[in-house]
């Protein structure tokens, strides 16, 4: 067992998919010698080669389309998007070529490629560097989404992915880059929570609160906080974002009753939305109140001044399990 | 292996056989052609070389093989017409660009085609089962790509040009000696991927051969509108060598093709390759030309067919015997039957079908609507009770 931040349990990760698997290459901009602009990649190209981790020029469309054709011929791509808003000029190459091609030639092509796509708010950086994009992919058939939430999963789900034979949209939450936490780096991959699994992190009996990726923690200390005033949240961390792990969810809400979703993308279309009617759907009869969503505004990600109001924390999800237990919360009185 | 330094080894590659594969970086320049459109030979210093091997009976093979494709080409459509296939994009008027580029192909290259590579598809081996039924509307592909090393038809205009170029730095990784081939049209060349792929091919010197059939015609969109100087001169400003051929020449695009796949083999980088041609049907069958294009345009064309061509051209040789005349018409009469056998015999997908090869591993969401859509298709066999809600 090693203390590692989240960057370096994600480096190991990677390092140990190279030295297992030759076809693994990594590709992304700055990600040899500088070693990624978070330093991720720190120290692979120099250990691997300039032919395993390979810079490549500023073009995002070219980096999954060219890793397309690596997949045709038989290679694992690794694909580093150096921001989440930077995706978007691959946007088609990864819904209409990466989710597709295996559909496309009825599984006789795969496309064993993993795009890790840093994302979320919260560290003060200019537009289109905090954005949480996840949705446009999770609606997309063909891929598998995953965020990743503490350094042990962020070892074991870079492997899992870069071993999956689907394309995996691996997203990192990057204001959690520098915690650090234990990671067993001899544990089993065969053995580990499988790459679509869902995971309890904090039981508890009266609300279920569902996050992923950097509220993960937020969703915790919001639990710890609630203990305190004897509420008993259960935090369920997703991990899989497609598909989501509805057995696990669904067990918790008929115990609880009550259903809280965060997460810091805004909130239409979102995946608070999505788990809110599937869950409704499937457990109807056990829910004592109607999901409450937790979100980030229905607004472009803002300057950094006013991030803050944007993000969900610790308060605004308490805010939210107040709802969803019928307390006094900030919209009593408001009907509708 | 890759290199990593920007036009490295664009003009130091190995020469071709007996014979230097070098191209000059393109900065305007006339159309190679071989076979005038009266069907004479025309004789060329450095291509004369690269098609010196090709005799009377190739030459009544291409032949073959163009009349073939033209006639594909016509009993789709007029299958598209009866209602048998959803959709055809027709290859009238290239056949000389298609035949001339495949068969060009080694077995073990690789090819990235678009949606209009038909001819392509039957030179690499695709059943013709296989060509109809993306366009029957029975699957999204037709033959196993892996099998003739032929990607399936890409309908996003120019996606495929970053795919073989990937599939070419994997071949660098691989340190083989196969060549990839993208066909794209003068449309794709305004695309982002197009441009691109050959940032990528070029910074990496990835053997790859960039084939752009200039018919003209995006739908209603002139190339005048794609592009202010010839297709050609574009990849210079990429370090790409280019060659501008007579796309209706099948000798002048073979000579290209090889050229610049020897070059790839070699180790020589990237190549593009403009065939200028003309699309004398319509975009695809839903399409309707004569709303935007000159009548006269398409009698100037149809003027330079490309099978004409090479009939004046096998005729000057008296190799056009009737022997050689009977063999080719029979040869296209079976194929067009066989293609509309293949046709209208082909079984219909399966409903639970739909969920199939999604992923390759299973999937949660998918698999509870594929249990409840089997559900639902089942309730219709279940007997009604008298009375039953």
């Amino acid at each position: 067992m090693s203390k590692l931040t989240f960057a370096r349990a994600i480096n190991a990760g990677l390092r140990k998919s190279l030295e297992n698997d030759p076809k693994v290459v990594l590709m992304g901009e700055d990600i040899g010698s500088l070693g990624g602009v978070f330093r991720v990649t720190d120290g692979l190209q120099k250990d691997f080669g300039k032919h395993r981790v390979i810079d490549s020029p500023l073009a995002e469309s070219g980096i999954i389309g060219t890793a397309v054709g690596l997949a045709y011929r038989g290679y694992r791509p690794v694909c580093e998007i150096q921001f989440d808003g930077f995706i978007y000029p691959a946007f088609d190459q990864i819904v209409s070529q990466v989710a597709k091609m295996h559909y496309r030639t009825q599984g006789r092509v795969k496309m064993p490629i993993t795009i890790r796509v840093p994302f979320g708010g919260g560290i003060g950086s200019p537009e289109h560097h905090s954005e949480s994009p996840e949705a446009y992919f999770t609606h997309t058939s063909g891929l598998r989404v995953v965020a990743v939430s503490n350094p042990q999963d962020a070892y074991t789900m870079i492997q899992q992915a870069i071993a999956s034979d689907d394309p995996v949209l691996y997203f990192e939450p990057k204001r959690r880059y520098h915690d650090k936490g234990d990671v067993d780096e001899t544990l089993d991959l065969s053995t580990a929570l499988p790459l679509d699994k869902a995971a309890v992190v904090t039981a508890g009996s009266d609300v279920t609160l569902v996050a992923y990726g950097p509220l993960v923690k937020t969703a915790k200390d919001a639990a710890m906080a609630a203990a305190d005033e004897g509420i008993s949240v259960e935090v369920i961390d997703l991990r899989s974002l497609a598909p989501v792990d509805y057995p696990v969810v669904e067990a918790s809400v008929r115990k609880t009753g009550r259903l809280v979703i965060t997460h810091e993308a805004g909130q239409s279309g979102g995946l608070g939305a999505e788990i809110a009617a599937s869950i409704t759907e499937r457990c109807f009869h056990y829910l004592e109140s109607a999901p409450v969503r937790i979100t980030g505004f229905d607004v472009p990600y803002p300057y950094s001044k006013l991030e803050m109001h944007h993000l969900p924390d610790l308060d605004r999800i308490l805010d939210g399990v107040d709802r969803a237990l019928g307390r006094r919360n900030s919209l009593s009185g408001l009907e509708g | 292996m890759l290199t990593d330094q920007a036009g490295k080894g664009v003009h130091n590659h190995t020469p071709g056989p007996g014979h230097s594969a070098q191209i000059p970086l393109r900065t305007g320049g006339d159309l190679l052609q071989l076979v005038s459109p009266e069907g004479e030979r025309i004789s060329h210093p450095e291509f004369d070389i690269w098609v010196k091997d090709i005799g009377d009976e190739h030459l009544c093979s291409l032949y073959e093989d163009m009349t073939v494709i033209r006639r594909i080409d016509a009993e789709a459509t007029a299958l598209q017409r009866q209602g048998e296939l959803a959709l055809w994009p027709p290859l009238l008027g290239q056949e000389a660009a298609q035949i001339g580029s495949s068969r060009s192909l080694r077995d073990d290259d690789f090819v990235f085609p678009s949606y209009r590579e038909s001819g392509v598809a039957y030179v690499r081996g695709a059943h013709l089962s296989e060509i109809a039924r993306v366009w029957r509307g029975n699957a999204s592909y037709g033959w196993d790509p892996l099998r003739i090393n032929l990607a399936t038809p890409q309908i996003i205009i120019g996606s495929q040009s970053l795919h073989a170029t990937g599939y070419a730095m994997g071949v660098q990784l691989d340190g083989a000696n196969t060549a990839v081939l993208a066909y794209f049209g003068d449309g794709a060349t305004s695309e982002g991927d197009v441009n691109e792929a050959m940032v990528f091919a070029a910074s990496y010197q990835a053997p790859v051969v960039f084939f752009c059939q200039n018919n003209h015609w995006a739908i209603s969109e002139p190339v005048r509108v794609q592009s202010h100087v010839q297709l050609a001169d574009r990849p210079s400003g990429f370090g790409i060598p280019s060659m501008r051929v007579d796309g209706n020449d099948v000798l002048a695009v073979m000579a290209a093709t090889r050229v610049a796949l020897d070059r790839a083999r070699k180790g020589g980088g990237p190549t593009f390759i403009e065939a200028v041609t003309y699309r004398m049907g319509p975009h695809t069958t839903a399409d309707d030309p004569t709303r935007y294009r000159d009548p006269i345009e398409l009698e100037d064309w149809a003027a330079k067919d490309p099978i004409l061509r090479l009939r004046k051209l096998l005729e000057a040789k008296g190799l056009l015997t009737e022997d050689v005349e009977a063999r080719v018409k029979s040869k296209a009469d079976a194929v067009a039957a066989e293609l509309r056998a293949s046709c209208i015999d082909m079984p219909d997908p399966q409903p639970l079908d739909v969920f199939n090869h999604v992923y390759s591993t299973p999937n949660s969401w998918i698999e509870r609507q594929k249990d409840h859509y089997s559900r639902y298709l089942n309730s219709f066999n279940q007997p009604v009770e008298e009375g039953a809600l």
